[in-house]
């Protein structure tokens, strides 16, 4: 570079005789040298500051641009709720996200040194950053559906508690409506109390045809009832291809087997309790005077346990910021264990010779040496998590997005995702900006200090 | 230096094959001039045509074009502007080269050129010929400040309810009239085991679809008309009643198939149709054919059907729908004649039994259709007594067109708590408010 320029320099600054030859070569080495960097400000000045400074401009304009609105933008961005949901989720982002990549990657960096094939599992971990953060929104999206036959999360759940729980008979099952049956947290009753020695019918719905045991014959009537029995029958109440009087039981309805009938006395103790048979009826027994409210007991009709609703406005924020743990964590654990093999050893293993534990020597020699490498990962996870987009993008449905929104999101709704507000957008865009800054700036100043050492 | 000279062949011809490709984007969707354009009226003129499709329906677009051809002598260029209307459009008046005709899908833009002045109002003949083929929904969809300015040539039916008829037939449910018996059919259908309706509410614009549908039986066109431009308020008592209708269906557990706010639209077409249904019943426009054909496991037509959007209180037949409208932006004979043609059924007639075409035009011969359920689309559409645009189209994009705010979101709030009506309408008119606004 010197070499080029010298001679370019020097050579007019000797023909001129007036002026001292100091001075001139110096402008002359400014000029020059400003002709070399002109590009790269050129391209500067139109790519990052003048789209900088516009915005700050476009930030104090109304939505159309045409009208000067003052600090507007800014008064609807903190009182507006959606955008205020969205500093409050940055800032939770800011509070969880940083802190835990950093000591997931330190853990795995330091224990990973200590175990053979480490570099396969690093290979594993780090393997997510290879992901787009779309298709990682995909793919967490698609594991924590609420469906357990779609999100394996909840498959995992509901097939862990189905092990310890009997699957119900009639999952869904429901009385049939105006016929004196109440459904209360699952348990269908008879509205009224019933004499001993009568009948109470069920009339069921909302079970498939085809979902009804084999053993399951044509539904028929309870046979008379005598002193201290209480009969009926529990039966479908729904013919195949329709037709049929509700309420009662027709040729094509088929009585319900196995379903468990409680006789209950007036203090809500069960009196006594019978099974149905193939063709619904079920008749209890030995009951004493008195009148008794029949139930068909939730047991019966339990679904059963459902899986967490994971993408519901209650869990989203959560499931979102595991989902950047798990691509980030890759990045900082190798940046960390490439700060470990960088460090020196003999620190170590003089403690160790010293007599300190494995904790001691991490917490006292590993954890400050590397602490550098550490500020370095933080601040630039911080500076990433400050303008998370992707993730929010793609994980929330429609219904959680709102609870899920951050900075932004909010920012490119607004401007460009419908909202056609590009004067809020801008504020938003200049608010992320300030809020980047300071750590922005540590991170410079940091580089700075290593290049004076 | 073998090796300088190889990279110095190598860049001119990367260039140019760049270049190449490029303007093979540019050019592919115009098609070359008709060569059988003999002896016509116009023989020698040139026109020039855009819309936005492509794929097949440019291919049927052009045999529509061929037929003007054939008939006039005028040659038709045809070229596609994409999802891009409004730029296209918008750079072409600038440079003073307008085509003589666009197809133009969103009415917004149709009244923007109009009020610029762009657009040529139809001549006395096309009136007449729109007149005589149209209804007058369409004629008014077609005008703007009273000045007609359009011709309809495709439309788009959302008021169709898809349901499995397999499901259907097993638990004995019927075809409802009116709403009340739609509820009982669903009930019928919940009795059997399946939900009576599946919803994919993960973004709102089904939902608003279904409000649309319902306010548009209740309300009637007019009010429709002034709820789209903000000129009553969404507090208004007619939004009330249809908010309340609504919530009669979605406040319904029995009858919703459960988890609606986290299953997407195409989710709730395979909840009815795929392999292993849970729900019987699903609401959206003739679109739904698609994706039943994309799910692979029922057949349109065959088990897989539809019945018109219900009636509420024994409203008149109405579709919520969309469509393409021709409008033309040179003063000369040729274009008119081109105008004059698309408006009569003759210009339909070449592309409907070819499939994927819905005309409004009431003359359209429904025999053509390919199969039923296109023609059942298509009289449904033309039977209509009241055709509304859908209302969301409409509507400034803030309000009605971004995932996450306004009428999409606040439609999937009140899909969660249907109770909420008087909240709902609150939270619809400040959004209104603040989007009309700006």
């Amino acid at each position: 570079m010197t070499q080029l320029v010298a001679p370019v320099a020097n050579s007019p600054a000797g023909g001129d005789k007036r002026r001292p030859p100091h001075g001139s070569s110096r402008r002359r080495m400014f000029m020059i040298a400003l002709g070399f960097l002109a590009p790269a400000l050129v391209f500067l000045g139109a790519l990052v500051l003048y789209p900088i400074v516009y915005t700050v401009v476009r930030s104090f304009f109304s939505a159309g641009g045409g009208e000067f609105v003052g600090w507007d933008n800014y008064v609807t961005m903190f009182t507006n709720d959606s955008t205020f949901t969205a500093i409050r989720n940055n800032v939770l982002w800011v509070l969880v996200a940083p802190a835990a990549c950093t000591i997931l990657g330190l853990i795995f960096a330091v224990l990973l040194e200590k175990i053979k094939w480490a570099t396969a599992f690093k290979l594993i971990i780090f393997m997510p950053m290879a992901i787009s953060m779309l298709a990682a929104g995909v793919i967490f999206r698609g594991m924590f559906q609420e469906n357990p036959n779609l999100g394996v999360v909840n498959a995992a759940l509901v097939t862990v508690n189905s092990a310890f729980g009997q699957d119900a008979a009639y999952p869904g099952a429901a009385g049939r409506d105006g016929l004196g049956l109440v459904q209360d947290r699952g348990v269908i009753a008879s509205e009224s109390t019933v004499e001993s020695g009568s009948e109470q019918n069920f009339p069921l719905v909302g079970i498939r045809v085809d979902s009804v045991p084999a053993a399951a014959a044509q539904a028929e009537p309870a046979v008379n009832a005598r002193a201290g029995q209480l009969v009926g029958t529990v039966w479908l109440d729904v013919v195949r291809g329709g037709g049929g009087t509700s309420g009662q039981i027709d040729d094509g309805k088929t009585g319900l087997p196995g379903i468990l009938v409680d006789a209950v006395a007036a203090d809500g103790t069960i009196a006594a309790s019978a099974t149905t048979d193939a063709a619904g009826r079920y008749v209890i027994d030995g009951l004493a005077e008195g009148a008794y409210r029949v139930a068909l007991p939730a047991a019966n009709f339990d679904e059963g346990y459902q899986g967490v609703s994971w993408l519901s406005s209650t869990f989203i924020t959560g499931v979102i910021i595991l989902s950047y743990i798990w691509i980030w964590a890759g990045f900082s654990m190798v940046m960390i264990s490439s700060g470990l093999s960088a460090i020196d050893r003999s620190l170590q293993e003089a403690a160790r010779m010293d007599g300190a534990n494995e904790w001691n020597v991490f917490t006292r020699i590993t954890a400050p040496l590397l602490s550098p490498v550490l500020i370095v990962v933080f601040v630039t996870l911080i500076i990433n998590v400050l303008k998370i987009f992707d993730l929010v993008y793609v994980i929330p449905p429609g219904s959680a997005k709102p609870a899920a929104n951050v900075i932004a999101v909010e920012m490119w709704t607004v401007s460009f995702g419908g909202g056609n507000n590009q004067g809020l957008g801008s504020a938003l865009a200049i608010l992320l900006l300030i809020l980047v800054l300071p750590s922005m700036i540590i991170n410079i100043r940091r580089f700075r200090e290593e290049r004076q050492q | 230096m073998r090796f300088m000279r190889h990279q110095r062949l190598i860049v001119p011809v990367a260039i140019a094959a760049a270049a190449g490709l490029a303007l093979a984007g540019c050019t592919s969707g115009e098609s070359t001039p008709d060569d059988s354009s003999g002896n016509g009226e116009f023989a020698g003129t040139t026109l020039e045509v855009s819309a936005a499709w492509s794929g097949a329906e440019q291919t049927n677009f052009e045999a529509v074009l061929a037929a003007f051809t054939a008939e006039s002598g005028a040659a038709v260029n045809y070229s596609s502007f994409g999802d891009n209307a409004a730029t296209t459009l918008g750079t072409q008046i600038e440079g003073g080269s307008p085509p003589n005709v666009a197809m133009l899908a969103q009415p917004a833009l149709m009244n923007q050129l109009a009020a610029n002045g762009n657009l040529q109002p139809l001549s006395a003949e096309v009136i007449a010929a729109v007149a005589e083929n149209y209804s007058q929904s369409w004629v008014d969809l077609g005008s703007s400040d009273g000045t007609q300015y359009g011709v309809w040539f495709k439309a788009s039916n959302k008021s169709t309810m898809w349901y499995n008829a397999d499901l259907y037939d097993q638990a004995g449910a019927a075809v409802p009239e009116g709403w009340d018996d739609f509820l009982a059919q669903l009930q019928i259908v919940a009795d059997s085991g399946y939900a009576g309706i599946s919803i994919g509410a993960d973004v709102g614009w089904p939902l608003t679809d279904w409000f649309e549908n319902v306010y548009l039986r209740t309300a009637g066109g007019d009010l429709y008309d002034q709820l789209t431009n903000h000129e009553i308020p969404w507090t208004d008592p007619s939004v009330t009643e249809a908010l309340d209708v609504l919530a009669t269906l979605w406040g319904d557990d029995a009858l919703v198939e459960a988890g609606a706010a986290q299953r997407t639209f195409p989710e709730s077409v395979t909840e009815v149709f795929g392999a292993d249904p849970k729900a019987a019943t699903v609401y959206e426009g003739d679109f739904v054919a698609g994706n039943i054909a994309d799910d692979g496991t029922s057949t349109v037509g065959e088990n897989a059907l539809f019945y018109d959007f219900p009636a509420v209180n024994d409203s008149a037949p109405s579709v919520v729908g969309g469509g393409d409208v021709a409008v033309s932006f040179t003063d000369d004979a040729a274009t008119d004649a081109l105008m004059q043609f698309l408006a009569s059924p003759a210009a339909a007639e070449v592309w409907v039994p070819e499939g994927g075409l819905t005309s409004p035009n009431n003359n359209v011969d429904t025999a053509l259709y390919p199969d039923d359920t296109s023609r059942q689309i298509a009289e449904a559409l033309t039977g209509a007594e009241t055709f509304r645009f859908d209302m969301s189209d409409l509507t400034p994009s803030a309000f009605g067109g971004t995932a996450g705010q306004g009428f999409w979101q606040i439609m999937i709030e009140f899909l969660q708590n249907p109770s909420d009506v008087m909240g709902t309408q609150q939270k619809l008119e400040d959004a209104a408010a603040a989007a009309y606004a700006g």
